[in-house]
Formats: structure tokens, sequence, C-alpha cells
């Protein structure tokens, strides 16, 4: 979603990492709830060759349905519309959001109730129908909860993971008329559950998101835990799928691995509460179920992904969070940090193609590259050589063979790229490095005691007297 | 040009090269198969089951309809949402208590959509079968016992015959042929809804059923 | 196979002769820990070979989205190694740098790729090497001490050789390793991340002083200068801030640390 302007997008992410840097509150809830869910999803790979061969299967299947993917989404779209799903294409956001008031309109629709869907997120679904005068309900418990507070999600499972039960209890007690303040959760959970269940019944229009589309049954795969994605595509006589055009696989029996997968790196659970696999709208013979079954299928940047050898393996990703849940930038600064729907690695990685390099390019400098993200993704996505990969399209000079992506060169600046040639030129001569080297340690007395960066942390950086050449000289003789 | 052929025309410029071959998915459940056997599979959905707040009874296809009747009138509930024309219902009708209204699920949900959310305090269904891995019931909703059967009431009772439980998710869907054509609606579900959203502090009875009550019923003869 | 595509290494019996490529943090900033790695290798028999000429793996320039000036430091690496030896590397970030991301550095020349290919076969980060390939096995003269052990994340995650450093720690009779919260995760440092994102990196690297002072060890040890030097600075720049005069977690390289273990503090 566009909802930033990007002046100058490395400030912009700075100033946001610092304000929740600095608040000990937000930064207590990150960790905390990193810690939980990192040992829930240890907890359910006890065995460390179960894993990596169920991961090695996951990113298999990931990788050949990329491989077929033309082939699979007209396959896709031929058993859906055979079993009663109308199907739509939508290259950005705009159209994506075009196709849904479009059918609004055609039912008269007042109200939307929603599951839990990124890519509703990422179109900027809600503002775009409030705009259009159509309520558009969030009603994962989460998601009710960002969007009574006016927020976007900080997670992509757990949106409202950056507040605490204190703060969720405030906003119950001053936005929900007739509620009085508790820090119960149960009896919170229970507010909303009365709340929301009226919007279920109310709604003209429900409208999920998709965790896999398969192709030879023409089915939707949704996982859940609190029912609101059954209530939205069952009850409102209209059911609205949205999803990326990558997350299509081509058999049914592709499902449990990655589903396996899904659950259990996401939240680490065996498996959710509820897997609904919808396959049509409502039968003549049937009693209840939509009327209607639309899925809408988004590019949105994912074809830039897809035409390179490289960077295709972003679209193996079946967002389960777990990147995120292990980042430590993402356990310190959040979700709303990154200032796109898609925070964390995954987001890091998949923005630039949504959004541009010109105004993501910082997010792919965040990490540490330590590479616990690439370590957990259940579909092996390269997660740190694609961070490698676009920090080169970021600094490539614009207009050359290396720039390949929309704002590639973006980070590039004369000062930088200088420093970096005169870097190379003293490091791939040893001649020159020996002279620098051993001004440095001659030089010692007069390291600076201010180095950047690096002294607003931690003592300076200061050479030793002897360079290990110079001792081993010693040592040899 | 349409969105559609922008899209495809798009992809299909690009030649993947990498994993042309459909992966092996048979194999890897081939080789890490645990082969249990009836007893064995019943005690590994139990477990998963109870270890999210699902209450089970064991039962007979004699006396599921009452121990279904005790639990209900135990736990005070009115009112019992049944399939219309179902077996087990019409067993169910057969030793019908005063204390327990059941209403036939008869009417498309458009006509009585109100009383469904507000005036049904529980509901029975018959399990399609069962994974024991996960403990998930597997519930394919049919014409008599529509989808919001198990989901709008608070409490769903579930009627699982031990014969149907599969060892995981893969050997049920191979098993039943799933793929040569889905219902409108297949589901998976493993206890009563619940949410963590607030505070990573679990909550059941989240948009869903309350509770969950499995009965699982034995072969004649046989306990658990 | 690690997500670095790297499978289980067998390794070779001890050689005769290995190279040495120190790094170029340890030759300007802590050369003993260099020296002390040539002294380990040398008890055992060991030639050690430090081509002079050596200067840095490339990674500052490779990480930071200069791959042209990372391939032209790499190149003036690779073709100082020419005998088959073993390259030691008392360093897994570095070391993971040569081991997996030369052979994708020069994959569009072949002659080059069959050269970084054969290199990165032979690179072996200090503590893997110590472990598979020495049987490092000596006498813990010491006083007793608790420590703790950082492993930087591309010696545990890129070069898969987090339990070695463990290892050589535990074989010490009287030093005691406390195991430290979240001791999986990131320093902080990520070479020019901490400078880059210094608020951040600060974050990251106070999370992880604390969790290592909170086990009681009175220094952190770690096979690897950069974590290190991020560690124990920012633990130096609290206490100057607080105005202690003791630094109150110390580092030391693992070469160091063995060293001075085992050879009663004698040269």
């Amino acid at each position: 979603m566009n909802k930033v302007v990007h002046l100058h997008p490395m400030d912009d992410f700075k100033a946001r990492s610092k304000a929740v840097l600095d608040n000990a509150g937000q930064r207590k809830n990150f960790r905390g709830a990193m810690d939980f869910l990192q040992a829930k999803r240890r907890a359910q790979f006890p065995d460390q060759d179960e894993m990596q061969g169920l991961r090695e299967l996951g990113a298999s299947i990931r990788r050949y349905s990329l491989a077929h993917l033309p082939r699979l989404l007209e396959q896709l779209e031929a058993n859906l519309t055979a079993n009663g799903v109308q199907v739509h294409w939508a290259q950005n956001g705009p159209e994506a959001n075009a196709i849904a008031l479009k059918i609004a309109q055609r039912v008269d629709a007042k109200r939307i109730i929603k599951g839990k869907s990124m890519v509703s997120e990422e179109v900027g679904f809600n503002h775009f129908m409030e705009a259009a005068g159509i309520e558009a309900f969030e009603s994962d418990m989460g998601e009710y909860i960002v969007q009574l507070a006016g927020e976007a999600p900080s997670h992509i499972i757990m949106p409202a993971i950056h507040k605490t039960k204190q703060e969720i209890a405030q906003l119950f007690a001053e936005e929900i008329p007739g509620v009085a303040y508790t820090e119960d959760v149960d009896a919170l959970i229970q507010i909303g559950r009365r709340v929301l269940r009226r919007k279920f019944a109310e709604a003209d229009i429900g409208l999920s998101g998709v965790n896999f589309t398969v192709a030879e049954t023409g089915t939707l795969c949704l996982v859940e835990n609190e029912g609101n994605g059954r209530m939205c595509t069952t009850v409102p006589k209209v059911h609205i799928a949205i999803t990326g055009i990558e997350k299509v696989v081509e058999k049914l029996e592709h499902v449990p691995p990655l589903l396996s997968l899904l659950t259990r790196s996401a939240t680490g659970q065996a498996v959710t509460t509820y897997v609904n696999m919808i396959s049509g709208p409502r039968r003549p013979d049937e009693k209840d179920g939509p009327q209607e079954v639309h899925l809408i299928l988004l590019d949105n940047g994912r074809t830039q992904a897809y035409a390179d050898d490289e960077l295709r393996a972003t679209l193996q990703c079946i967002r389960c969070g777990a990147c995120m849940n292990h980042c430590p930038v993402y356990a310190r600064i959040g979700g709303h940090a990154y200032g796109t729907t898609y925070p964390g690695p995954i987001g890091s990685i998949i923005s630039p193609h949504m959004l541009g390099l010109d105004t993501t390019f910082p997010l792919a400098f965040a990490s540490t590259l330590c590479g616990a993200c690439s370590e957990v993704c259940p579909v092996k996505i390269p997660i740190t050589d694609i961070l490698v990969r676009l920090r080169n399209e970021a600094q490539a000079r614009p207009e050359t063979e290396e720039a390949t992506l929309r704002g590639s060169g973006a980070a590039r600046t004369l000062a930088a790229s200088t420093a970096w040639g005169m870097w190379a030129q003293v490091y791939s001569k040893s001649g020159l490095y020996k002279l620098a080297s051993w001004f440095m340690s001659r030089g010692r007395a007069l390291s600076p005691s201010e180095q950047g960066a690096w002294t607003r942390s931690r003592t300076p950086l200061v050479p030793a007297s002897k360079r290990l050449r110079d001792l081993m000289k010693d040592h040899k003789s | 040009m349409s969105a559609r052929e922008e899209i495809l025309n798009r992809l299909r410029k690009t030649h993947v090269a990498e994993q042309q071959a459909m992966p092996d998915v048979a194999g890897w459940f081939g080789a890490h198969r645990r082969s249990e056997d009836r007893v064995q599979r019943c005690a590994r959905l139990r477990a998963a089951l109870e270890a999210v707040h699902t209450e089970i009874h064991d039962v007979t296809h004699d006396n599921w309809s009452s121990v279904l009747l005790q639990v209900a009138v135990g736990k005070g509930l009115r009112q019992i949402l049944i399939g219309a024309g179902t077996p087990h219902g019409a067993q169910l009708q057969a030793c019908q208590t005063k204390a327990l209204q059941l209403i036939p699920y008869e009417q498309p949900i458009d006509t009585w959509q109100d009383l469904l959310f507000d005036g049904v305090d529980a509901s029975l269904t018959l399990a399609r079968g069962a994974v024991a891995e996960t403990g998930s019931l597997i519930l394919w909703p049919t014409p008599s016992e529509p989808r919001l059967m198990s989901l709008v009431p608070s409490i769903h009772f579930v009627l699982l015959d031990e014969d149907t439980i599969h060892e995981d998710f893969y050997a049920a869907m191979t098993a039943e042929s799933w793929s040569e054509g889905m219902p409108t609606n297949a589901l998976l579900i493993c206890g009563p809804s619940k949410t963590a959203d607030i505070q990573q502090t679990l909550a059941y009875g989240a948009h869903g059923p309350k509770e969950l009550v499995v009965l699982l019923r034995h072969a004649d003869g046989r306990q658990a | 196979m690690n997500s670095y595509g790297l499978t289980d290494r067998s390794y070779p019996s001890k050689p005769t002769d290995v190279y040495l490529f120190a790094t170029c943090l340890i030759d300007q900033f802590t050369p003993q820990a260099g020296l002390d790695t040539v002294k380990l290798l040398e008890r055992e028999g060991i030639r050690v070979h430090y081509p002079e000429q050596q200067t840095c793996c490339g990674q500052p320039a490779h990480s930071s989205g200069y791959p042209d000036e990372a391939r032209s430091v790499a190149l003036a690496q690779l073709n100082l190694f020419i005998e088959p030896w073993p390259v030691v590397v008392p360093s897994g970030s570095c070391g993971g740098m040569m081991r997996t991301h030369y052979p994708h550095l020069f994959a569009d020349d072949p002659e080059l790729h069959a050269k970084a290919m054969a290199l990165a076969d032979r690179i072996y980060e200090l503590s893997e090497f110590l472990v598979h390939v020495v049987n490092f096995n000596h006498e813990d003269i010491g006083e007793a001490c608790t420590i703790a052990l950082h492993t930087s994340c591309h010696a545990r995650r890129q070069m898969g050789v987090h339990e070695t450093s463990a290892a050589l720690l535990d074989s010490l009779d009287k030093v005691q390793v406390k195991e430290q919260a979240r001791i999986e995760e990131c320093c902080g440092f990520g070479g020019t991340f901490a400078l880059l994102y210094p608020d951040i990196s600060e974050a990251i690297a106070t999370d992880k002083v604390a969790s290592i002072k909170n086990t009681g060890a009175s220094c952190v040890v770690s096979a690897d200068c950069g974590c290190l030097l991020n560690i124990s600075g920012r633990s130096a720049k609290q206490d100057e801030l607080s105005g202690c005069k003791q630094p109150s977690l110390p580092g030391e390289h693992l070469a160091s640390f063995l060293w001075r273990r085992t050879n009663g503090g004698a040269a």
C-alpha cells in the first residue's frame, strides 16, 4: 500500500526505528513475543532430520509450482470456473480494488466483513472501500484491534503483537460502547466475539485471503484458529478471496507438506483449529455458504521478481512469519518501523517489487546478514543472499546491465561509491594495503576517539602497535 | 490486452529451468509413515485433541445418543441443531428427552440466520474421518449437514467412527481420492476456536464454537 | 546441508603444512590472536605459511552492495594459496565469505570459478580445524574461571561450525562455560550494518552484553574478532559512561584464550 510518501526513505526508516528503540514498553512486547514464538516453533521440530527433509520437500513443491506458474494459473482458473468460482486478474492494487468495488456495487453491498488478508493490506483495500462509502470491517481479533486503534498490522501472523493487554483493555473501554475496562484476556476476547458476531450476520460480502490455491481441483485453502475466516467465507452471500499469483500449487497432495510447514513455523502448532478448503459457492441443494465466490489474482510486482533467476525464490514464501520471529532487527524495531505491509526479512525482499527499490532500499540494508531468517525459512528461501543481491541492485549504476529492478541504483551516491572504489584499490594491492596499515599502526596514537557511528555505542577501535605481519617477522626470526 | 493476458505474458517470457520435475510427496510420506494400528491412532488423535481443550467420550453404536444427551443436559443445553434426514439425527431423536429441543437444519440459512446465531446452543455433526497426527476431524459439510453447523453454535458435538481415523492428512486425502472431486467445502477441525492475538495469551471461544465434544464411536464389542 | 548449501564435509588427516589467512581485522586490531593461532598450529607440528600479500576477504564490499569491489579484493587473495594445503582462518565470518561466496563471485569466469571452488574446499575455520583435523587435546593449566562463548552467526549458520568452539572450551578442565540466554542470536555487528544503523546495532549489542553478563561470566570468548570488538567495545563504552575503571566484560579471541590456558603463559 502506497500510504507513505518517502522523500528520504533512509531517514524515514531510521526515524521510525528510533521511535521504537526508545520505547521500552514496545521493545519488551516484541521481545516477549519473539521468545514465545521461537520456543513454540522449536518445540514443533524436535527431529532435525525430519525438519530438514520436510523443508526440502516444501521448497521443491514451491519451486516446482513457480517453474510451471503460468500453466498452473490457467489450470486453476479453468477448474475454479468449472466449480462456479469467478476468477479475476489484477495487475496492481488499484485494479484489484476496482474489481472488488464493481462486485460490491453490483450486489449493492454496504458492509464487508474481512478475514485476515495481508494482500488486502497490500492493496489498501479498507481505505479504498471506505472512500467508496462501503464499510470494511476486520474480524481477526488482532486485525480488529489494530483497526480499532487506527493502525496497521505490525506482524503478518500476529497483527497486534506490539500491543499489551493493558493497551487493548484501554482501547476497548474507549472505543466500544458499553464496555468497561478489563485486562482479563478471556473477557476481552468475548467482547470482540460479541461485537463481531453481529458483523458477520450483517455483512453483505466476506473478504478473505488465501494460503494456498490448488490448480487440479480448483480449491482455495485457508488456515486459521479463530473461526472468523470461516465466518467470512460462509455467512455473507458473496465471498471475495484475494491472493498473489504465486500462491498456487498443482496437486492437492502438495498441500499437506506445506500446511505442516506453515503452521509449525508460524505459531508452533501442529495444525490450526481450522483448515478451510473451498471449492465452490453454495450449490442448489445446499442450505448455506455464499452464493457467489470470487478469486482476485494479484500481480503487483510479483512478475518482476519472477523474471529474475535469483529473486524468483522470493515468491516461494508461504507467509509464515518465522523469518521475522527470528530476526534480531525485527525483534528490536517491530513491524511498523519498516513502513511496508510486509515487515521483517520477507518484507525487505518482497517489498521492492511492490513499491520499487527507490523507496524500499533501506530495508535491504537493515539486516546483519546473520542468516537466522534463511535458517528457519520452511521453504528455504535464501533470504540473506537475496538481501545482498538487492543491496547490489540498490548500489548499481542506474541504466546499466546490473540495474534490473524498478528503482535500481537509488542508494548509490558519488561519495560512497568513490570511497568503496578507493577501499578496493587499497585492499586489492598488497603494497598499498601494507603502506596504509603501516601508517595506521604507526599513527595509532592519533586514532580518533570519535569514530562516527561506531563510538556512539562502543569504545574506539585502535590499531595495534604491530600488525600481525610485523609480529610474524619477529616470530620467524 | 487484458490484465490476465498481461500477467500471463510476463510470466511466460521467463523460462524456468530449475525444478521441472514433480516433487515426490508420496515418497516422503511413505518413508515417514508410522504404520500405527487402530488403537495407536485413536490414542494419538485423542492426545492431540485433548491438548487443545477437546472433550472426548468413548461411545458405542448403542449408547452414543444417550451419552450425548447426558453430556448435553449436564452442560445445561437447551437446543441441539441436527442434520435433517440423517440416520444419526434420527437415532438421537428416538431417545429425545424433554429437557432438550432437537432442531433439524431444514431450511436454507437465509430464512433463519438470526435464530441460528442467537437461539441455538449446540450442534451435532458426523465426521467423515480424522487425522491422528494432528488431531484434526475431517468434515465434509453436506446438504443435510451444512457448513454453519460446525461453526455458529457455541458447542459442537462431533460423532467420529474410530475406523475412519487416518494416520496423517496425506493418507486421508489419498485413501479417499479427494483430488478426484472436492466438495464445495472441506474442513479440518482441531479443537474449539481460539486466539492468542492478545499478548500471546491463549483464549478459547474466539468466533466459532467455544467447546468441541467428540464422541469417539467404537465398533461393537470394542472399547477404548 | 545448511542454508548456504554446504553439506557435511569430510576432514583430512593432520597435514604437515597449512596456510594462514589471518583477516584484516586481526592484522590491524588484534594481531595477537593471529600469532596465537600460529602457535597453536605449530605446537601440533604443523608448518604455518602466512602469505604476506594477503589483505582482506572482501566481505565488507560484498555485503554493502559493491560486488565489483569485493571481486577485485577477493581476486587478490585467490592466487595466494598455491600449494594444496588447508587454509586456516581464525574467523568464521571471513572463512564463510571465502567458502560460500567466492564461488558465486566468480561464477561468470570458468577459470576463476574453478580456482574459487578449489580454494573454498580448503577453507577451514580455526576451531573447526583444531577439533576435526588436529584433534586438539592439551592440559588446562590456567586458574579456574567462568566465561561465556559467543559464536558468530557466520560460523554458526554459514560454515556450520557452531559446535567446535564449544568443544574446545569443554576440553579445558578448569574453564566453566556459562550459556547465555538467546545464545544463537546475533550480536548486532553485521559489518557495515553497525555503521549504517547504529541505533539498531546498539540495541542488539546492548542486549547481547546484558545476556552474557547475566551468566556471571568474567569474559567473553569468540572465534570472531568482529563480534568481539562489538561486544566488548559496547561493554567498555557502558563501563566508561558508568565510571567503571575495570572492563566489566573483556573479550578474548578463542586462539589467544586457548594458547594462554594451555601454555602456562610462556611465549
